[in-house]
């Protein structure tokens, strides 16, 4: 009896209230991926409203109950999804799953700590982000349905339960969530500072650091700037909502009567929202990047081309995203010069993300490639980060946004740069830290199904959305049929939905592929990559304090692959030189320029 | 029963999924290899479906171009809006071809570099002088857009301040329609707020303000004048709106408790339109873009661009406020 009650406190512990990093790193990453797919029907469910408008289906009728027992979605259900799709795939899964994931396993193992500074508060970091989760959730349920006022939740629309049923209740539990999600990004961010300044191994100087850690560092100053901005948002929407104060309401008139609020600003809330909002771009795909360039140089068995050069225009682009909010609110009536100031610093943006493209390009120049499915998915983000990119440069000019502004063009250009460069970063590093995570390696062959099914998809679904966007459509739109103009449009809404339709199926390889290889899969060497960082020294199977006997020390910058002396040998015999290998007499260390 | 099916369906396609992938890796053991390391021969077809890839992207590029680019916006009916879509395009110039090139190399890297193990990768770690190229060519490319870009801002965002030679418009934004607001023979406004709103009275104007009485109240359609700069003023009783013409490139959020402004030449009418589409149903629209209900996707007003006899004409018929 006794054993027993010690097993379930110690399951109790290891699986559950776990301080150690490593399974609070599963647990973000399970919870987020989760709370992805949730978030993936979701969309899959408006896409068949916005391919078959009107349409009756049984997956409507199945999954969103009694809310609508005909199966045809209803206009203002229609807009509860696409808010609810937006924040949770912004915010918990691009945000809480991508960097509670990869910053909680790798910050201690590629530094050469033996947890995060605090264990506690990180536990907290991810008990919050649970709640928060549940509370989102929770708020589907609610009479009157979910927040329905868009994942940017502007007032009045969201102040207002009369302007929209999803502004009662299930406003309030968005904003309670969001509020407990913010809590539980500002104690994990503060802890990957602390961290990554404090807690390096011996000789794990900044510039010896991966690429990841950097991302990660920068991501997390960005989140403990920005969040609190959204918690003060959030909390004055919250005054406004509940206790009749004026921050955002003025001069209203709706349902009939004038309501008492006056002198707010809307504008007020949009500058706090994107405070956050474009900063929050970066936080999803920042360590993105990192992963990219830790992958894409392991693989390519090259070191990172211009590592000081990828610190840089990281740093450049976390600068920037904080004085580029306006180009959201070009058109809110903002003073002219002030819109020139930002078309300025966000068209300067492009300066440091073009170096880094350039610089993942000539990493892969006379390289040695080795393609598992996480190498093909860098390439993915590449490429997406590329074609994503570009449209940025209409969409920041603030003459050419006028008219694009709040059109499909801007959802094709959001989703391929930001969500599924971040996306593809993700899964590139759930394909190659698997083994880190669960000692096991995933199998290459369904990975590979997975990325080709999803790129072609994925291009499918966003790429077609820039025509809309020539054309005028209006984002939000439940149907495009009560504009004539829009009737041609009916063949490329078709399209998209149904390569929408394949991407979530191809989806499911993923997740067949992810649940088996954590239980079944074939049981992972230390070193399956050849990798030069720290985590790959530390042993398959977990415990807490990741070495056994002393934490090792490190000698050299990461990015030592495929190093060669004088005769075309390589140094070590082998193509890469673990950064606990110590400098030979004649070797720089590859950092310190 | 069908959904029991399903279920069947899905488990035994799991099941059978998991046994293939033991014996696959059972089989890889019996030969002496490991299942995730990739051999040679699979990384040449993976380099080789990239290329593929590369091919289809640019022809599914090319086939979009082909069947949907010609849904486009027609040629803007705005003065400034000639000069956005040639900045558009400008734009374009600059970005397609990077588009292209850049994932093209990329793909093409992939292909050329896949693993080989009788070939070393190239050492090579940083060079300033690369470095500072792919610094300074996009800087320059972008202050040549950012200085178009912001001389066009500038000339569109100045509100026309000569009184007697525009048309003064003020449209309202409301759950779910718009009213339009025509100065009327003073070429002023007359005051509005919400606390006014009574009845026929549905934006608030102040009866009591002598600018105001003069003032066209117009649901459903409103006429401009071909030719003649008009200065529109916004507002939003509820919500934020925002006024959208697409075929005039042109657009503004309606916020409530602030005014907001835009202004362009309509440069051509609605028949020459009609004659330029080749569409005899073609009508300019102004439509809401910016999330403001469950009817949003239904908020909008026709425009009529016409000759000024034909406008004066259409204006004359409107009642004034205080009829």
């Amino acid at each position: 009896m006794s054993t027993h009650h010690h097993h379930a406190k110690d399951f109790l512990f290891t699986y559950i209230f776990s301080t150690d990093h490593k399974m609070i790193s599963k647990q973000f990453l399970v919870t987020g991926f989760l709370m992805g797919f949730i978030g993936l029907i979701m969309s899959t469910l408006f896409r068949l409203q916005l391919g078959w408008p009107g349409e009756s289906f049984e997956m409507i009728e199945l999954l969103m109950g009694s809310w609508q027992e005909d199966g045809v979605m209803a206009p203002d259900k229609y807009l509860s999804l696409v808010t609810m799709h937006g924040t949770i795939m912004v915010f918990f899964l691009l945000t809480a799953g991508l960097s509670g994931t990869f910053s909680n396993l790798l910050i201690p193992l590629q530094i050469g700590a033996r947890d995060m500074a605090s264990g506690f508060l990180n536990m907290l970091s991810y008990w919050f982000f649970f709640i928060s989760s549940v509370v989102m959730l929770c708020s589907l349920f609610v009479e009157g349905g979910a927040a329905s006022a868009g994942w940017t939740i502007y007032p009045p629309l969201s102040a207002l339960p009369q302007a929209i049923p999803g502004s009662g209740a299930g406003m309030t539990l968005w904003l309670v969530s969001m509020s407990i999600f913010i809590v539980s990004s500002l104690l994990g961010s503060l802890n990957y500072i602390v961290t990554i300044l404090n807690m390096r191994t011996k000789g794990m100087s900044m510039t010896r650091l991966p690429l990841t850690i950097w991302a990660f560092l920068l991501t997390a100053i960005l989140g403990v700037l920005s969040f609190p901005v959204l918690l003060s948002a959030a909390l004055l929407l919250v005054f406004d909502r509940s206790f009749g104060t004026s921050f955002y309401l003025s001069d209203i008139y709706i349902g009939g009567q004038v309501l008492e609020h006056s002198g707010g600003s809307p504008i007020l809330f949009e500058h706090l929202f994107w405070f956050l909002g474009h900063p929050e771009v970066y936080i999803v795909l920042l360590p993105a990047l990192g992963i990219t360039s830790e992958i894409i140089s392991t693989m390519t068995r090259k070191p990172i081309f211009g590592y000081r050069a990828m610190i840089g225009s990281m740093m450049a682009i976390g600068f920037l995203s904080f004085i580029v909010w306006g180009h959201h609110m070009f058109l809110t009536g903002m003073n002219p010069f002030l819109g020139s100031v930002f078309t300025f610093t966000t068209l300067l943006i492009a300066i440091p993300s073009a170096v880094k493209v350039f610089n993942y390009l000539t990493t892969l120049w006379k390289g040695n490639i080795v393609f598992t499915p996480a190498t093909m998915f860098s390439v993915g983000l590449v490429s997406t980060f590329i074609s994503g990119g570009v449209t940025g440069l209409i969409l920041g000019n603030s003459a050419l946004d006028i008219n694009v502004h709040d059109t499909y063009f801007v959802v094709g250009h959001f989703h391929i740069v930001m969500g599924l460069s971040a996306i593809f970063g993700m899964f590139a590093g759930v394909y190659h830290w698997f083994p880190k995570l669960f000692g096991r390696m995933m199998n290459n062959k369904l990975g590979n199904i997975h990325f080709w099914i999803t790129i072609c998809c994925a291009y499918g679904v966003f790429f077609p959305m820039h025509f809309l966007g020539f054309a005028g459509v209006p984002r939000r739109y439940y149907t495009n049929s009560e504009f004539p103009m829009f009737d041609n449009m009916i063949d490329i809404n078709v399209f998209i939905s149904v390569c929408a339709i394949l991407a979530m199926i191809g989806q499911l390889v993923f997740f067949f592929n992810f649940v088996y290889s954590a239980f079944r899969g074939p049981k992972a060497p230390m070193n399956p990559w050849k990798g030069n960082t720290l985590e790959w020294t530390s042993p398959v199977e977990h415990f807490h304090g990741n070495w056994y006997g002393e934490i090792p020390a490190v000698y050299r910058w990461p990015y030592d692959y495929s190093k060669v002396n004088a005769n075309g040998e390589y140094v070590y015999g082998e193509d890469f030189i673990p950064q606990t290998t110590p400098l030979g007499d004649d070797e720089k260390d590859g950092g310190e320029h | 029963m069908m959904t029991i099916i399903v279920v069947v369906a899905v488990i035994l396609v799991v099941i059978a999924g998991s046994q293939l992938l033991k014996i696959a890796e059972l089989r890889a053991l019996s030969k002496g290899e490991l299942i995730y390391e990739v051999s040679e021969k699979e990384g040449k077809q993976s380099g080789l479906l990239m290329l593929g890839f590369f091919a289809a992207f640019m022809a599914f590029f090319a086939w979009q171009m082909w069947s949907w680019y010609g849904l486009k916006l027609p040629v803007s009916a705005s003065a400034h809006g000639v000069d956005t879509d040639w900045l558009t395009g400008a734009t374009y110039a600059v970005i397609t071809p990077v588009f292209i090139l850049t994932n093209g190399l990329l793909f093409f890297f992939c292909f050329k570099y896949s693993y080989s193990s009788t070939r070393k990768a190239t050492f090579f770690s940083h060079s300033n002088k690369l470095e500072m190229i792919w610094t300074i060519a996009p800087s320059l490319v972008l202050t040549v857009l950012i200085l178009m870009g912001l001389s066009n801002w500038n000339k569109i965002m100045t509100p026309i301040a000569d009184e007697d030679d525009r048309v003064l418009i003020e449209l309202t934004g409301q759950q779910f329609t718009w009213t339009a607001r025509y100065a009327g023979a003073d070429k002023k406004l007359g005051r509005s707020h919400v606390t006014l709103i009574e009845g026929v009275n549905a934006t608030g104007v102040d009866a009591t303000d002598d600018n105001a009485k003069d003032d066209k109240l117009v649901k459903g359609e409103f006429h401009l004048p071909v030719g003649m700069p008009v200065q529109f003023v916004f507002r939003s009783l509820d919500a934020i709106h925002s006024a959208y013409m697409p075929h005039f490139r042109s657009q503004m959020n309606c916020v409530p408790g602030i005014t907001t402004q835009f202004n362009f030449v309509p440069t051509k009418t609605t028949e020459e339109m009609r004659k330029i589409t080749n569409n005899d149903e073609f009508n300019y629209v102004l439509l809401c873009n910016k999330i403001c209900g469950a009817a949003h996707y239904n908020m909008q007003m026709d425009i009529v661009v016409e000759s000024q006899e034909d406008y004066d004409k259409w204006l004359a018929e409107q009642k004034t406020f205080v009829e």
